[in-house]
């Protein structure tokens, strides 16, 4: 289990927001907004993966991609060793790129069909060094040696290769800066199963032979078992909890985490049967108009009067696990009643 | 692969001389240095072979235009260089005209003018509507305003533009580029001006889609700016509709050449194109029919060509069909 006490802070997101206008009518004007993040606050301590986990459609990818600012964040701070990387400008940006990358989800689509593996490869080399071509060929073979494709590939072009050999290829050209940060988004959910194992067996032999900082996203919850160190679950823009795995998947505290956690397949019949599922009922609000209150207090099954009102804190309630729910306030009641007063009044 | 057998020998390496690192399953295999893509692209042409019949074509016909008054020295534009309004014969292969000028001496000449028209009339097409397509699509900002001025190019009367064109500045171009050089400059802005829409059109279209691909995306996040963004990523993409473009632009060109040459809006009339050599003697097309078929064939065959070559130049280019 990572040790998260005497790490060094690698990635401090504060507060990111990633909202989407909408555009309507005759003019086009801004009426709404699709708030896809909403105020997420997290940290990633070097050398550890942190998995985001989540419904489809609840700002997980957007939340990945808003961290290496593929899109242009609404508000919030991100820092990475210390650097700004939310407002920075376009010179200073492109000086960080190489500290932080990103594998893709459809191994097809992030390929440029048009370039060879060694073209791929080599592309985040010739924009960020000045390497001869000879040194580029060699750097290209030790990273396809390091993701396991034989150097003959190079030539090749990305549809000639099944989905795992496209993913590796991704996954290398992820490392050919030598990043400190790779962002995973989804990476093994357009793969089967016995493909998934061996890319996730990769991606963690890289991080221990080169140190790398993951955010994992996925809506695998074994999957993400397996890898994280810690993890963090997301609810239509909002992280509703995040803690180390073993706490998490042993003692969920938010309700939505237990919700999630019960539908996960029970592989034996017995208990699967036996299984006390807890069934959500309804769906998941829009996020560009999410409810009053706490997210998830449409459809929580230990949903209270306060929930519809207040945006529960999150907080940390215990070391290392934070939560945003009103069931674990200190005193429940006093912040009900302090929010009731200037409602009444 | 299957295309792994008519590669040319490189000289093999084994992986004992690569960096460590190398897994040891590589000790016994070997592997190929990448080499360059034209080589590829070339096999695969090689393969189709409407496109090698419109290869050879082209070069013949470029040959013709360019070799051939070298060697068939009578002056295109002497009248009664022979008997007027002679059939074929040994003396004058392809006939003489009603002024009695040499018909195949003619042909090349109006050839040069023709395709280099055509050629460069298209090349411009091309280079305005890419351009403008990419911009559009690629820069949303600029997008809504080229898209209105690609709008405003296609509901332009086109021969009422061209008369106030010519009109305006056929003599400024008379007087700088020579008679012949000035009205080339001017028939080739005029054609390539006015037939870039359709090309921009479709490339922006394509933009727009490929723009929103994960690759896009990905060169992104590695700090691809943008110029490199559109040489690397998006135009070679765009490739085929391009490749198309030109292959029509080519023969528009041609066709709207000999229009304008028609109408007196183009050369002299005495300067021989393939489209004036094509109307002139549609006078005559009862008693000399081989008059129009010579010209005639010769647009209809180099546009074929044209047509073939870029068929075969588009597959080949997208690595997907290459190697089938």
């Amino acid at each position: 289990m990572f040790d998260t006490s005497n790490a060094k802070k690698l990635v401090e997101v504060r507060d990111l927001k990633m909202h989407f206008p909408i555009r309507s009518g005759l003019l086009r004007r801004v009426t709404g907004a699709v708030k896809a993040v909403d105020g997420v606050s997290f940290d990633i301590f070097e050398g550890e993966t942190l998995g985001l986990v989540g419904e489809s459609g609840c700002g997980k990818s957007t939340c990945g991609r808003a961290v290496l600012r593929l899109y242009e964040p609404t508000g919030g701070s991100i820092k990475l060793d210390g650097e700004e990387i939310a407002h920075a400008p376009f010179d200073k940006l492109r000086r960080l790129r190489p500290k932080m990358q990103m594998v893709f989800q459809d191994p097809q689509a992030s390929l440029n069909p048009r370039m060879t593996v060694a073209g791929i490869i080599g592309e985040p080399l010739s924009e960020h060094s000045d390497m001869t071509a000879q040194a580029r060929l060699d750097r290209i073979y030790e990273l396809m040696d390091a993701v396991g494709l034989n150097r003959d590939f190079a030539n090749r072009y990305p549809h000639e290769f099944s989905g795992g050999q496209r993913q590796r290829i991704g996954i290398a050209r992820a490392l050919a800066l030598n990043p400190k940060f790779i962002v995973c988004d989804e990476p093994i959910a357009a793969l089967d199963v016995s493909i998934q194992a061996q890319v996730v067996n990769l991606l963690e032999d890289l991080q221990g032979k080169l140190g790398l900082t993951y955010l994992f996203i996925s809506h695998d919850l074994s999957m993400v078992r397996h890898i994280a160190d810690r993890v963090a679950v997301m609810y239509l823009g909002k992280v509703a909890e995040l803690a180390p795995r073993d706490g998490l998947y042993d003692e969920p505290l938010h309700p939505y985490t237990q919700a999630l956690l019960s539908a996960v397949p029970e592989p034996d019949p017995t208990l699967h049967d036996e299984a006390n599922r807890i069934i959500l009922q309804g769906d998941v609000p829009s996020p560009a108009n999410p409810p009053e209150g706490c997210n998830f207090c449409t459809r929580c099954p230990k949903v209270m009067d306060i929930c519809r009102r207040i945006d529960p804190e999150f907080r940390e309630v215990k070391p290392g696990r934070f939560v945003a729910c009103h069931l674990y306030a200190e005193d429940t009641n006093q912040t009900a009643a302090n929010a009731a007063e200037p409602i009444g009044a | 692969m299957t295309d792994n057998a008519d590669r040319p020998n490189q000289p093999l390496q084994t992986a004992g001389a690569t960096p460590a690192g190398a897994a040891p399953v590589m000790e016994f295999e070997s592997y190929r240095a990448p080499r360059n893509q034209w080589w590829d692209v070339w096999d695969q042409f090689k393969t189709h072979k409407g496109a090698l019949f419109g290869l050879g074509f082209f070069v013949f016909a470029i040959l013709f235009v360019t070799i051939g008054p070298l060697v068939w020295t009578i002056d295109p534009q002497q009248p009664f260089a022979g008997p007027r309004n002679a059939d074929p014969s040994w003396a004058h292969p392809m006939g003489t005209d009603q002024l009695g000028r040499d018909t195949m001496a003619r042909m090349m000449a109006g050839g040069q003018i023709s395709i280099a028209v055509g050629m460069v009339a298209m090349l411009l097409a091309l280079f305005l509507g890419t351009l403008i397509g990419v911009v559009a699509g690629y820069f949303k900002k600029l997008d809504g305003p080229l898209m209105r001025l690609t709008d405003l190019f296609l509901a332009m009367p086109l021969l009422p533009l061209l008369l106030v064109i010519i009109m305006l500045f056929r003599d400024q171009l008379r007087a700088a580029f020579g008679p012949e050089g000035g009205i080339f400059i001017l028939i080739v802005i005029v054609i390539g001006a006015t037939s870039w829409m359709q090309t921009a059109r479709v490339v922006r279209g394509d933009v727009l889609a490929i723009k929103e691909r994960e690759f896009v995306l990905a060169a992104r996040s590695i700090g691809t700016p943008s110029h490199r963004m559109i040489t690397r990523h998006l135009l070679p993409n765009v490739m085929s509709p391009i490749m198309v473009s030109a292959t029509l632009g080519i023969a528009n060109a041609i066709i709207t050449e000999s229009a304008l040459s028609f109408l007196g809006l183009g050369f002299p009339s005495d300067f021989p194109t393939w489209g004036k050599l094509l109307f002139d003697a549609t006078d005559f097309l009862q008693q000399h029919p081989e008059r129009v078929i010579w010209p005639g064939m010769m647009i209809s065959l180099t546009v074929l060509a044209v047509n073939y070559i870029g068929d075969g130049l588009r597959d080949a280019l997208d690595p997907r069909i290459r190697g089938r």
